[in-house]
């Protein structure tokens, strides 16, 4: 395999597989976010509207019961979930739909699938003045009505998908149809570290304060370095994110945690790097959930923001290379955890971020007590507390 | 070897304008595909698109999206349509090209896709997915197995069309409108002068204009800019009405639709 044989490669994964059509798209993207990268002015309204408007830095929070109860490690919390709008989402979305206004563009495009960036991106094309439509699969918009309501309140446009399996990957790939119809004025604010070059990269940076943060965080706490961070994986945005500074100090740990749904034996699951191989889809070569003949898989999680058959290609490098661990979670996992964290510490996790937590319960036991460990809470779990309870065999609904 | 059995994409043009359909395989049936293919060839067609459905077909607008989703839950597969394509090789002479893609090729494995292929007596591929940029990867194998790989240039290429149609092999698939396939009542694009860069970096390629022709008017009015048009949704969305029944249907339009480029 050439690994150098197009631009923005981590490996053999990344590239850029679409539509001629979208080509030149790409390429001004790329452009203008180099550009941004040096602008002074730029970086600086960026971290104002971080800082103001998201409300970072995001805490790092000693769990000190859940430590106390799981008997090992120290457990550090990424509070993402203290974010404005709930969820990490807001850091790429702030960024990108900065770049979009930079780039001239008045409207704003993206997909969703639990619906946390969705809100993410109404939010912010509603502070900055942007037209705003959202793609968003059918099934997830009823299990995520909530939010659904809350991008139209936002004065977004929401467009149920209904081809496929009507969940994430379906949004993103009408999102795709929707930008190669109209490209002059709109901006496709992509989610996750995923899609064609430079999205995985673009969206990287802007996640990568929370690594940043944690290493400050940790410094000023412990002195030193976490032994180990971890973060559910779908796409993989807050998960490289939270890998993204420690990728150079080997010492630390990076653990993603994929959803296995009912278990990576069945059909019902979206674990990628437990159960794809390499395939090319959404724009970038990575590992996929597919059958023999290249079809991708209809994947199945309890959660929506994890209901994807593929990961983003750093995520395939970082584990082609043994440097970050992939782990597979199933939703009864999350589901217990979920319900852990929110009775241990007293917050409720998004079911993402539940993932997480569901593999440091089985972790951190087996770490002795002078080591860190850092779960990133991706977002909070209001959006879900109706699903679980109808998981419980409640009858709740929003 | 059936290879001997085929002509060249180079063929296609050599009798004035070229008319090249689209279908997908498998929708309704194998079987009648392949009766398509022997219609469609006596309707008139010059040069045929075979498409391998793919589960989600992102440059696909909704009428070829579902003929996709019709021939997958039909149980079609490319190994399948492999035997297909080798059986109608050796009734027909005519120039095939396979349309899917990137992951259907690279999951199968490039080289044993490829090999498959032209022992059919394939002629080229299209990948709507692959641009420029990621062109080599399937490129070089192409052209190692004496298969064309299919560039296309769309309506935003501007300055890149030099480049693309320099490289180009077979025939350049210009692509007439912004979006996704399917049938649209007109089309803006200023298609004379996107084929007139292709002339200038490249008088040898021939260019054939597709996405959104859907009745004789439009195909001869882009025929008289370019060498071939291209037309899928308008022959999809009269197999989906028509089904089993489709073939007679189709080789109607085919033949009203090479009436009007002639």
């Amino acid at each position: 395999m050439n690994s150098s044989m197009s631009r923005g490669r981590f490996g053999a994964h990344g590239g850029q597989y679409i539509p001629e059509t979208l080509m030149n798209a790409v390429t001004e993207l790329e452009e203008a976010y180099n550009e941004s990268k040096n602008d002074p002015e730029f970086q600086r309204e960026l971290n104002r509207l971080l800082c103001e408007y998201a409300g970072r830095p995001s805490r790092l929070y000693f769990a000190e019961r859940m430590t106390k109860e799981l008997g090992g490690a120290k457990v550090y919390l990424k509070r993402e979930d203290l974010n404005h709008t709930g969820a990490h989402k807001i850091n790429n979305v702030l960024g990108q739909t900065l770049l979009a206004k930079r780039m001239g563009k008045t409207r704003v495009i993206a997909e969703t699938g639990a619906g946390q960036h969705g809100v993410a991106t109404a939010t912010a094309a509603a502070m900055m003045g942007l037209e705003c439509e959202i793609f968003m699969g059918e099934e997830d918009t009823r299990r995520q009505a909530l939010n659904v309501y809350r991008m139209k309140l936002l004065g977004a446009k929401v467009h149920p998908v209904t081809t496929g399996t009507a969940t994430l990957k379906d949004a993103v790939s009408e999102t795709m149809r929707e930008w190669t119809k109209r490209i002059d004025d709109t901006h496709y604010v992509l989610g996750s570290c995923m899609g064609p070059h430079p999205f995985p990269t673009i969206v990287r940076d802007y996640q990568a304060v929370i690594s940043r943060e944690i290493k400050d965080q940790m410094h000023e706490i412990a002195g030193r370095n976490p032994d180990v961070v971890m973060a559910c994986v779908g796409g993989g945005s807050n998960a490289i994110g939270t890998f993204y500074h420690f990728i150079e100090n080997e010492e630390v740990r990076l653990i993603g945690c994929e959803a296995a749904g009912r278990g990576i034996s069945t059909k019902e699951t979206a674990a990628t790097i437990a159960t794809g191989r390499p395939g090319i889809f959404h724009g970038m070569k990575s590992y996929f959930c597919q059958d023999e003949y290249g079809q991708i898989a209809p994947v199945y999680s309890i959660s929506a923001g994890l209901d994807y058959p593929g990961i983003g290609p750093e995520h395939a490098w970082l584990h082609d290379t043994g440097r970050a661990e992939y782990v597979a979670v199933t939703d009864d996992e999350a589901v217990d955890a979920f319900e852990y964290l929110s009775r241990t510490e007293g917050i409720i996790p998004a079911i993402e971020s539940a993932h997480a937590v569901a593999h440091a319960m089985k972790l951190v036991p087996t770490l002795s007590s002078d080591k860190l460990v850092v779960i990133t809470i991706s977002g909070r779990g209001d959006k879900d507390v109706a699903a679980i309870a109808r998981y419980r065999g409640e009858d709740l609904y929003e | 070897m059936s290879d001997a059995n085929k002509r060249t994409i180079r063929s296609a043009f050599e009798r004035g304008k070229a008319f090249i359909p689209f279908i997908t395989c498998g929708d309704p049936s194998l079987e009648v595909t392949e009766e398509l293919v022997y219609a469609m060839e006596d309707a008139g067609a010059d040069l045929i698109e075979l498409g391998i459905p793919f589960s989600d077909p992102t440059a696909e607008g909704p009428v070829i999206q579902s003929a996709n989703v019709r021939a997958l839950s039909g149980g079609v597969t490319t190994d399948k349509i492999f035997d297909m394509a080798g059986r109608i090789r050796k009734n027909t002479d005519i120039p095939m090209v396979f349309m899917t893609y990137a992951n259907v090729v690279f999951s199968y494995g490039t080289d044993r896709f490829l090999d498959a292929a032209r022992g059919i007596g394939m002629n080229g591929l299209i990948l709507p997915d692959v641009p420029f940029e990621e062109k080599e990867e399937f490129g070089t194998p192409c052209r190692e197995h004496d298969m064309s790989l299919i560039s296309l240039i769309a309506p935003t290429s501007n300055e890149r069309i030099k480049r693309i149609a320099k490289d180009a092999e077979g025939f350049l698939y210009c692509v007439s409108s912004l979006g996704v396939t399917g049938t649209r009542s007109s089309i803006t694009t200023d298609v004379g002068a996107m084929i007139k860069l292709v002339r200038e970096a490249n008088p040898e390629i021939p260019a054939a204009i597709g996405f959104g022709i859907s009745d004789p008017a439009t195909a001869g009015k882009m025929a008289e800019a370019a060498d071939g048009v291209i037309v899928g949704s308008a022959i999809v969305k009269i197999i989906a009405e028509y089904g089993n029944k489709s073939v007679k249907e189709v080789a109607d339009f085919v033949k009203s639709m090479k009436d009007a480029i002639r």
